[in-house]
């Protein structure tokens, strides 16, 4: 029973049910999976003991009877996720050692549910970056190969770890986190299926915060159900996260029927960008047929700010994360530089976070600090603010008008090479999240699902944007649109 | 109730080497807030703790900390609000004031910038002789305080304390209507005494719960009236502000002393920078706190972890209908039911403690009589020992008995002092202790008659003497109250000595 | 809206970080390619648009007025890099 860590969470969880195997069994082939596995660089702190207690214990647990669905299943944990006595660092160089005395809601939800953490997953620092290459651990690689050709790959980001570590079937699932589209890009890169949910369903509390007003945790799984599953046991209203929402929480599964008869789909124009690549514009229609073929009724839309939303997206989260990041300063925990005589306090500050944060935190950081800045702060954040509403006020109206979700590409592009991009300037790194920033900045339910090829055999994906709070119609129809699609390519093992 | 009508008081003007110059002062009031838990998490706010123990995650800023907000601070200072007679504002929002610092976990404060919870409001600043000050409050907004810096406790290193981190603060501020230092500490004093009325804070200036930065400008004499009419802050000059002030002896000096700092600038021919400053009371001058390049730029934007506040009128509504009665609106009262003198009301009114205690005595007795036996006998007694009302040993019943006895006659002014001071070392029941140790006037006018007919028998020379010198009756009386133990009635000696002696 | 290197410099300070004299003029470079980016923002007829303050609104949530956390100057302390006596220990503030 060695390939049981190829399993998806669903099967595994009616193997467990039926008493086909156990939750160490299930563990202790990630455990080899994973220890196979350093040339991905995916997990950067396994936690084997954790692992192999929670498991026991999650055996125990499903003996009786009534277990949660996620219980007993191994996943991985992103290490934006405060994991309790367990480093946490947000692959940053500044928080090396940290080991927090809390843990995050999210995590802890699924700890209360059962499932069995293996390890922390790598990412771009800070949560900030589309390729995980960014990391104070080093690039995660895809386990995707452009056919024969050796050259490395990126598995996308920010959470590049979560993405390489599922596809490569070291865990059963992992937890993401989508701030302009650290789930669904890395998923669409990997060949797996990433959602990000409304902003408010899953707890920030305990989540490194990068983007107040745009980061949002969320699964990323080898297929919809599963992600459907996952979602339920990671989504609560927190008392401690003042943006929680108050609203129950659905059996997403439950609303998996497969049926989309009479669904309007929306295709917005704008989305259209010059340049696109003719594998992922044919893709994108043969999806919106697909779901024509499945009984939908394909609509074109307007969203016509989309083009700003990136511009947007690079005023606001920079701003929110200068102030975010203030608070890493070597005074209460992570590095603190080593000082020469005569240092201050300032020269502690200014030391330990060049030291600490990456050039690309550093960028952000001080971009942030110069939009709010005395003198810019209505002609950037201000504006960048009012951008959003009309943003947002596209996708309203759209929905208004009858659209029940909208299918766009997920990336402008299939996996890259490692090292590619690293003499480009930073906007065109920022360009790989052109058609995901979107969604965050409306605070919309968005979810990315694998659904083709290119000829170079990389995995490319479609996104599908749904309505606030209608994550279990959103799955629905990405349900449906992955059964169409069927897509069942696995990367070939190399590493 | 009573309308008192005051006097504005007389414009002070300091005398430069030139010319003479007027104040212009306005005040950031912070005034903690009275909670049990902090404005944004769930540690205690308790003063004087180990150090770093009364701290939650979100105060000491670990990673993925977040707030969420103390209702009850909300409604604080909203109480607050409505004691100043300000406009509440249903809406309001929180901002984040970044600025690096180690007490700052965050690196930034959350605070109200924008739209902070109330708006205008005013305080009446009596300065006695029915002169006051009307100051016109700008506004009020909730924000975080932050820790404490131990600087002197290691040559090398600072030592950061987070136990304050995240305690409710008020920032109450003032338009700069006060024109001199007395106005200053007696503006302080009135919103300090408003807020214990309130129970909004307990204004305990040494534990730092309440401080005042205080904006310091000069002008001449006929510029600040142009302000007034303009509005245009051109007219006056340009200010300074004194961190941190805990004490209103400090307040006056450091007022005094930055005033006279900026005349001799502006008359020396140089221009006033604006700038934070710090008041050292043993150099009896200001610093300046920051360099002139460090201008702080706090990028306030309004905090993305929080949601706007918005408050119902009703919830409002009913706060203000439970406001206690005001420290104006009480002395009011007292002047007109218990016949005071605008001073005595304003002495017993000072602090609630005591005006409660003074109501409580008064009840059914002559408001003059408890008043002066109030102030003068008990307030005396208690500094003496440095007591509060509230550790007061005589009760309001215990020390109503005594008046009591004094208005019935039963003992004599002096007698009554005595007993007061009894009362207050050993406790006990006024008249029983009058009635056990025999304290009792002598107003029985036979016993006095005869012990004064022994002493007129006994000293005939002085009979002679006092005859032609009425002054010396005096020493007759004396006689008398020493027989009697000093019990006898002062009035009716008096009166038989007048008698006896023919006058 | 151009970034000269002396403004680069000043918003490192005013991040709190070091970046040293021969990094600032790349810096300031990749300043002005960011900011020529987000120049396009400027295209858009933002009158009358109330810039958005909350994402999913909602009425804020109050919590009691009750001590439920705190007295844990252990765990406070746990990760800090100089701890003393209870203190966070930094190097010397000068006001």
């Amino acid at each position: 029973m060695s390939d049981l860590n190829k399993l998806g969470l669903a099967e595994a969880r009616d193997l467990l049910r039926k008493g086909e195997t156990t939750s160490v069994e299930l563990t202790e082939s990630c455990l080899s999976a994973i220890d196979a596995a350093d040339a991905l660089n995916a997990f950067v702190h396994k936690t084997p003991e954790i692992a192999l207690e929670r498991a026991k214990a999650a055996d125990a647990r499903i003996a009786e009877g009534d277990a949660p669905a996620m219980c007993g299943l191994p996943i991985g944990i992103k290490d934006l996720f405060c994991t309790k006595g367990v480093d946490s660092q947000a692959a940053s160089r500044i928080l090396k050692g940290f080991k927090p005395e809390y843990e995050s809601t999210v995590s802890q939800n699924l700890v209360d549910a059962g499932a069995v953490m293996l390890g922390k997953l790598n990412m771009d620092e800070f949560a900030m970056g589309s390729s995980n290459e960014t990391s104070v651990y080093g690039d995660v690689v895809n386990p995707w190969r452009r056919g024969d050709d050796e050259a490395a790959l990126t598995p996308g980001g920010s959470s590049g770890g979560s993405a390489s570590a599922v596809a490569a079937d070291l865990c059963l699932a992992a937890t993401g986190t989508d701030t302009g589209g650290s789930i669904r890009q890395p998923a669409a890169f990997t060949g797996i299926t990433g959602i990000k949910p409304t902003y408010g369903r899953c707890s920030r509390w305990g989540v490194v915060a990068f983007a107040s007003s745009l980061d949002q945790a969320g699964p990323m799984t080898k297929n919809v159900r599963d992600a459907a599953i996952m979602l339920e046991a990671m989504c609560s209203h927190d008392l401690k996260d003042s943006t929680s929402a108050d609203l129950a929480v659905p059996n997403f599964e439950a609303m998996l029927t497969g049926d989309i008869k009479g669904k309007k789909i929306g295709i917005p124009k704008e989305y259209r960008m010059d340049g696109m690549p003719g594998e992922i514009e044919k893709l994108w229609s043969e999806g919106a047929e697909m779901l024509k073929a499945a009984g939908a009724e394909i609509v074109d839309i307007s969203l016509p700010h989309t083009k700003y939303a990136l511009p947007a997206y690079y005023v606001i989260a920079p701003a929110e994360a200068s102030s975010n990041l203030a608070r890493y300063d070597g005074v209460r925990y992570g590095h603190r530089a080593t000082l020469e005589a005569g240092d201050g306090i300032t020269e502690m500050y200014e030391k330990t976070r060049a030291e600490g944060f990456g050039p690309e935190v550093q960028r952000r950081v001080m971009i942030g600090t110069y939009v709010l800045s005395a003198g810019f702060y209505d002609a950037y954040y201000n504006r960048a603010r009012r951008v959003r509403t009309l943003i947002k006020k596209d996708f309203e109206d759209v929905f208004a008008a009858g659209i029940d979700a909208i299918l766009t590409p997920a990336t402008p592009s299939a996996a890259f090479g490692l090292g590619e991009m690293t003499d480009a300037d930073p906007v065109q790194m920022y360009l790989n999240d052109v058609f995901t920033v979107t969604v965050n900045l409306a605070g919309l339910p968005g979810i990315a699902v694998p659904a083709g090829v290119d000829k170079q055999g990389l995995p490319l994906g479609l996104q599908l944007i749904g309505r606030p709070w209608e994550e279990g119609d959103l799955l629905n129809t990405a349900y449906a649109l992955e059964a169409s699609a069927g897509f069942v390519a696995k990367p070939s093992k190399w590493w | 109730m009573l309308d008192l009508t005051y006097e504005t008081p007389k414009i002070k003007t300091i005398a430069g080497a030139k010319h003479d110059w007027e104040l212009v002062i306005g005040m950031e009031v912070h005034a903690q807030v009275s909670s049990n838990a902090k404005l944004f998490s769930g540690a205690s706010t308790q003063f004087g703790s180990e150090p770093n123990s009364n701290v939650a995650f979100v105060d000491a800023a670990m990673p993925g900390m977040l707030p969420v907000i103390n209702e009850y601070c909300i409604e604080q200072a909203v109480r607050t609000g409505l004691g100043l007679k300000a406009e509440i504002n249903l809406k309001s929002a929180f901002d984040r004031k970044n600025y690096f610092y180690p007490d700052l976990p965050q690196g930034y404060q959350i605070s109200q910038l924008y739209h902070p919870i109330v708006g205008e409001g005013e305080v009446l600043v009596e300065m006695g002789d029915g002169v006051a000050r009307m100051v016109r409050i700008e506004r009020i907004h909730m924000e975080q305080d932050a820790g404490k810096s131990i600087h002197d406790m290691d040559p090398n290193m600072s030592f950061v304390d987070l136990n304050r981190t995240g305690v409710c603060l008020m920032e109450i501020v003032s338009r700069p209507d006060i024109r001199g230092p007395e106005e200053a500490a007696a503006y302080i004093v009135k919103l300090r005494q408003i807020l214990r009325y309130l129970g909004t804070c307990d204004g305990n200036m040494q534990n730092g719960n309440l401080r005042a930065d205080v904006n310091v400008s000069i002008c001449r004499p006929g510029q600040y009236e142009k302000y007034q009419e303009t509005q245009d802050f051109g007219h006056l000059g340009t200010r300074c502000e004194i961190k941190n002030m805990n004490s209103m002896r400090f307040i006056q000096q450091a007022i005094e002393v930055e005033a006279r700092r900026q005349i001799a600038i502006v008359e020396g021919g140089g221009t006033v920078d604006q700038e934070t400053r710090l008041y050292d009371p043993d150099k009896g001058e200001t610093r300046s706190m920051r360099s002139k390049e460090e201008a702080h730029d706090y990028r306030y934007f309004p905090d993305p972890d929080l949601l706007p506040l918005e408050i119902e009128q009703a919830w409002v509504d009913d706060i203000a209908a439970n406001l206690p009665e005001l420290p104006d609106a009480k002395k009011s009262r007292f002047i007109a039911d218990f016949g005071l003198t605008d001073y005595d009301a304003s002495v017993l009114t000072a602090d609630v403690e005591s005006a409660a205690y003074f109501e409580d005595v008064a009840k059914g007795r002559s408001g003059k009589l408890a008043a002066n036996w109030v102030i003068n006998e008990l307030f005396g007694r208690l500094k003496k020992e440095d007591h509060d009302i509230t550790d007061s040993p005589v009760s309001p019943a215990q020390l109503g008995g005594i008046i009591d006895l004094i208005a019935s006659d039963a003992i004599s002014g002096k007698i009554a002092k005595d007993l007061f001071e009894i009362v207050y070392t050993e406790g006990g029941d006024p008249s029983d202790i009058v009635e056990a140790r025999g304290m009792k006037q002598v107003t029985d006018t036979g016993a006095i008659e005869a012990a004064l007919d022994e002493i007129i028998a006994a000293n005939p020379a002085q009979v002679e003497k006092a005859k032609v010198n009425p002054k010396l009756a005096g020493w007759f009386v004396g006689q008398v109250m020493k027989a009697t133990g000093g019990k006898a009635n002062p009035k009716a000696v008096n009166q038989l000595v007048a008698q006896k002696l023919g006058q | 809206m151009s970034i000269d290197q002396s403004t680069a410099a000043k918003v490192a300070k005013l991040a709190r970080i070091k970046v040293e004299d021969d990094a600032l003029p790349a810096l300031a470079s990749e300043f002005n390619t960011i900011l020529g980016f987000i120049e396009q923002l400027n295209e858009v007829d933002v009158e009358g648009v109330e810039p958005m303050t909350s994402v999913t609104p909602q009425r804020l949530k109050r919590r009691e007025d009750v001590v439920n956390d705190g007295s844990q100057q252990e765990k406070v302390l746990a990760n800090a890099p100089d701890a003393r006596e209870g203190f966070f220990a930094v190097p010397k503030v000068v006001e």
